[in-house]
C-alpha cells in the first residue's frame, strides 16, 4: 500500500500544473483585453497604469483621466463580462454534456435560448419607445425569465412521461418547447417587422455595451451556478457509466440531473439575459479541453470554467478593431475563431495516436 | 455474510409483467444461479435487486426490506456486474475501479486516501496492474470483464449480482472470470446471484439453480434436480442429453435433431 496520495494509480500526475497554467492564461487574456481597443491610450501604458494603481507602487504611465475612464468604464467591465459569460456557457455546456451523456448538446438544449429570445422579443415589441421610464431595464429581466420558464416547461412535460428510463423524453420536450417559443417569436416579428433588426442584433449576442451594472446583475447567478456545478464534477464522472449502472452504484440519477440542469440553466439564462445568444462556446470549449486533458469531469469542469473565460475575452478583441467603428458581432467571431482552432486540436490529437 | 430473500417479488415494465411472484431465500455465502430462456425474467429480477427496476413484493437483505434503504446504502450492500457494462472511453482502468467507491462518498464529497488505497489493493489482488493506467477503450473483452468485477469488489458489498458474466467471453476467459468470482466469494464470504445461459457452467459453479420461465420460478434446487432433459425440454423447448460425471458434474449436451 502506498504512503502518499500522489503514488495512487487513480491520481493524475499531470493535472497538477493544468490549473496554474490556465490561471496564468486567464490573467494574460484579461491584460490583453484591457490593453487593446480602437480608442484610448497607447497599449503599453495600460500595464504601467495598472501597476501604478496597486498600493505602494508609483509609476508614471503618462495616462490621462479620460484614458483611464476608457480603461475602467468601458474595457474592464467588458472583459469581466466576457469572462463570466464565457466561463458560464462553457461549464454549463460541459455539465449538460455530462448529464445527457451526449457530446453534441449545448446549454441551450432544453430551451433556454428560445425562451430568452421570446422574452426579449416581447419586450422589444411592446416597449418600442425605449425603457428609459422604467426603474429597471425590462429586457434582461424578460430574457432571464423567458429562459427559465422555457426550461421549466420542458422539465414538466419531460417528467410527465411515465416509465421514463432515460433522458430522451426530456430532450424531446426541449425540442418541442424550443419550436413553440421560436414559432411565437416568428409570429411576433412578422406582425412587427420594424423591430426585426433590433431583435436580430440581440440574438447575435454582444458584449460591446457591457457596464459594471451588467456584471453586478449576473454575478450572483453565475456564482451559485458555478459552485453547484463544480460540486457535481465527481458525480458527472460516475454518470458516464449510464443511468442504470450509476443507480446500481448508489447515485440518485434523476436528482443529480435535476440539480445540474437547474444550476446550468440559472447561469446560462443570466448570461444570455445580458449578452444575448453567443453560440458555439458551450460546445467548442469543453471539447477542446477534453481533447487536451482527457474526459474526466473533475478536470473538464474547472478547465472549461477557466478556458471559457479566456476564449471569450480573446474572441471579443478582434471585433473591436476589425470593422471600426462598427462592431463585428461576438457570435460571428466565436464561430470564426473557434471552428479552425477546434479543427487544429482535432488534427494534432489524431496525428499523435 | 449476508442473506437475500424474495417475498412474492414482481417486476413490471410498461404494463408487461416480467417477473411474477418470485419467492426464494438465498443463504449467506450461497451462490444461486438463475437460468431460463431469453425473456424469462432473469435480468429483470437482478435489476429489481439493484433498484434500477421498481418491484412489487419485498426483497429483504438480512431480514429488512431494500426499499427502506437509500440508494447509497443499498449500493454498499449490493454490487452489480451488468450484462453489457459501459466502460467510458478515456477513463483509465484504475479510474473505472474507483467508481466502485461511490457508495462510500457523500453527494458533494470526494474519495479519501482510504478509497484510493482500497482501489490499489483490489488492483493488486486481482492482478490488474497492467490495466490500471490503460484507457479502457484499448482493453479486450476478457480484460474489461475483469475490470468490471474489480469495480464490484472495490464496492465491498456482501452481495454480488452477475448478469450473464461470461456471455461475451471465450471458454478460457469464461473459466477465468468464474474462478475469480468463486475465489473472491470464498475469501469474502460473498452471497452471489448470477443469471447465466451456459447450463453446464451454471451447474458447476453455483450451489443451487433456479429455473425461470415466462416470469415464474418453475424449478429450483441442486444442478442434478434441475438440469434434467424433461425439465429443459419443457421450458427451453430443447432436446438435450444430460451426462453426470464421476465427480458429480452435470454436463448438458444439445442433440442434433436434424439427423433424425
Amino acid at each position: 500500500m502506498s504512503s502518499s496520495t500522489e503514488t495512487h494509480s487513480t491520481v493524475h500526475g499531470a493535472s497538477r500544473w493544468l490549473i496554474p497554467v490556465s490561471v496564468v492564461a486567464l490573467l494574460l487574456a484579461v491584460l490583453g483585453g484591457v490593453m487593446i481597443g480602437p480608442a484610448g491610450p497607447t497599449w503599453w501604458r495600460v500595464p504601467l497604469e495598472l501597476l501604478n494603481r496597486l498600493p505602494f507602487i508609483t509609476i508614471h504611465s503618462g495616462m490621462t483621466a479620460t484614458d483611464w475612464s476608457i480603461i475602467w468604464q468601458i474595457r474592464a467591465p467588458r472583459v469581466v463580462l466576457a469572462a463570466l459569460v464565457g466561463s458560464t456557457l462553457s461549464i454549463s455546456g460541459a455539465s449538460y454534456q455530462g448529464v445527457f451523456r451526449n457530446p453534441l448538446v449545448d446549454p441551450y438544449l432544453l430551451g433556454v435560448a428560445a425562451g430568452s429570445g421570446l422574452g426579449a422579443t416581447i419586450v422589444i415589441t411592446v416597449n418600442r419607445s425605449g425603457s428609459s421610464g422604467w426603474i429597471i431595464d425590462p429586457l434582461p429581466l424578460a430574457a432571464f425569465l423567458g429562459g427559465l420558464l422555457a426550461v421549466l416547461a420542458t422539465y414538466l412535460v419531460g417528467a410527465s412521461v411515465k416509465n421514463d428510463r432515460s433522458s430522451i423524453s426530456l430532450v424531446l420536450a426541449g425540442v418541442a418547447v424550443t419550436s413553440l417559443a421560436t414559432a411565437v417569436q416568428t409570429f411576433l416579428l412578422q406582425r412587427n417587422s420594424d423591430v426585426v433588426r433590433q431583435v436580430y442584433s440581440w440574438i447575435l449576442g454582444r458584449l460591446s455595451s457591457a457596464t459594471w451594472g451588467d456584471v453586478r446583475l449576473v454575478i450572483p447567478y453565475v456564482l451559485v451556478s458555478t459552485v453547484a456545478l463544480l460540486m457535481h464534477r465527481r458525480l458527472l464522472d460516475v454518470l458516464r457509466v449510464g443511468d442504470e449502472e450509476a443507480t446500481a452504484l448508489g447515485v440518485n440519477v434523476s436528482r443529480v440531473r435535476l440539480i445540474v440542469v437547474v444550476a446550468a440553466t440559472l447561469g446560462t439564462a443570466a448570461v444570455v439575459a445580458v449578452s444575448g445568444l453567443i453560440g458555439f462556446v458551450g460546445i467548442i470549449v469543453p471539447h477542446a479541453i477534453r481533447l487536451v486533458v482527457g474526459s474526466s469531469y473533475r478536470i473538464v469542469l474547472p478547465m472549461s470554467l477557466l478556458f471559457g473565460a479566456v476564449f471569450l475575452i480573446v474572441a471579443d478583441i478582434p471585433g473591436r478593431i476589425l470593422d471600426n467603428p462598427a462592431e463585428t458581432p461576438i457570435g460571428v467571431v466565436t464561430a470564426f475563431l473557434g471552428a479552425p482552432f477546434f479543427l487544429l486540436i482535432l488534427r494534432t490529437r489524431q496525428a499523435q495516436r | 455474510m449476508t442473506s437475500l430473500a424474495f417475498e412474492n417479488v414482481s417486476v413490471q415494465y410498461d404494463g408487461r409483467t416480467a417477473v411474477h411472484g418470485f419467492t426464494d431465500t438465498i443463504k449467506p455465502g450461497e451462490w444461486l444461479c438463475i437460468i431460463g430462456p431469453n425473456g424469462a425474467g432473469k435480468s429483470s429480477l437482478l435489476r429489481a435487486i439493484t433498484g434500477v427496476a421498481p418491484h412489487g413484493g419485498r426483497i429483504l437483505v438480512d431480514g429488512s426490506p431494500l426499499t427502506a434503504r437509500s440508494s447509497r446504502r443499498r449500493a454498499q450492500l449490493i454490487a452489480y456486474v451488468p450484462q453489457s457494462p459501459v466502460l467510458p472511453s478515456g477513463m483509465t482502468g484504475a479510474e473505472y475501479v474507483l467508481l466502485g467507491r461511490n457508495p462510500f462518498v457523500t453527494h458533494f464529497g470526494h474519495e479519501t486516501a482510504h478509497d484510493h488505497s482500497m482501489v490499489d489493493d483490489v488492483i493488486a489482488r486481482l492482478d490488474l496492474a497492467d490495466l490500471a493506467k490503460r484507457d479502457v477503450d484499448t482493453l479486450s473483452g476478457g480484460e474489461r470483464q475483469r475490470l468490471v468485477i474489480a469495480r464490484a469488489i472495490a464496492q465491498e458489498a456482501p452481495i454480488l449480482l452477475l448478469d450473464e458474466p461470461t456471455s461475451a467471453l471465450d471458454i478460457g476467459h469464461q473459466q477465468q472470470a468464474l474462478e475469480l468470482v468463486d475465489k473472491l466469494r470464498r475469501e469474502h464470504g460473498l452471497t452471489v446471484v448470477s443469471a447465466m445461459h451456459d447450463l453446464t457452467l451454471a451447474g458447476i459453479y453455483s450451489d443451487r439453480l433456479a429455473l425461470m420461465h415466462a416470469g415464474h420460478r418453475v424449478a429450483h434446487g441442486p444442478a442434478e434436480d434441475v438440469l434434467r432433459p424433461e425439465t429443459l425440454g419443457e421450458f427451453y423447448g430443447v432436446s438435450v442429453r444430460v451426462h453426470r460425471e464421476d465427480d458429480g458434474t452435470i454436463i448438458v449436451v444439445p442433440n442434433r435433431t436434424s439427423l433424425r
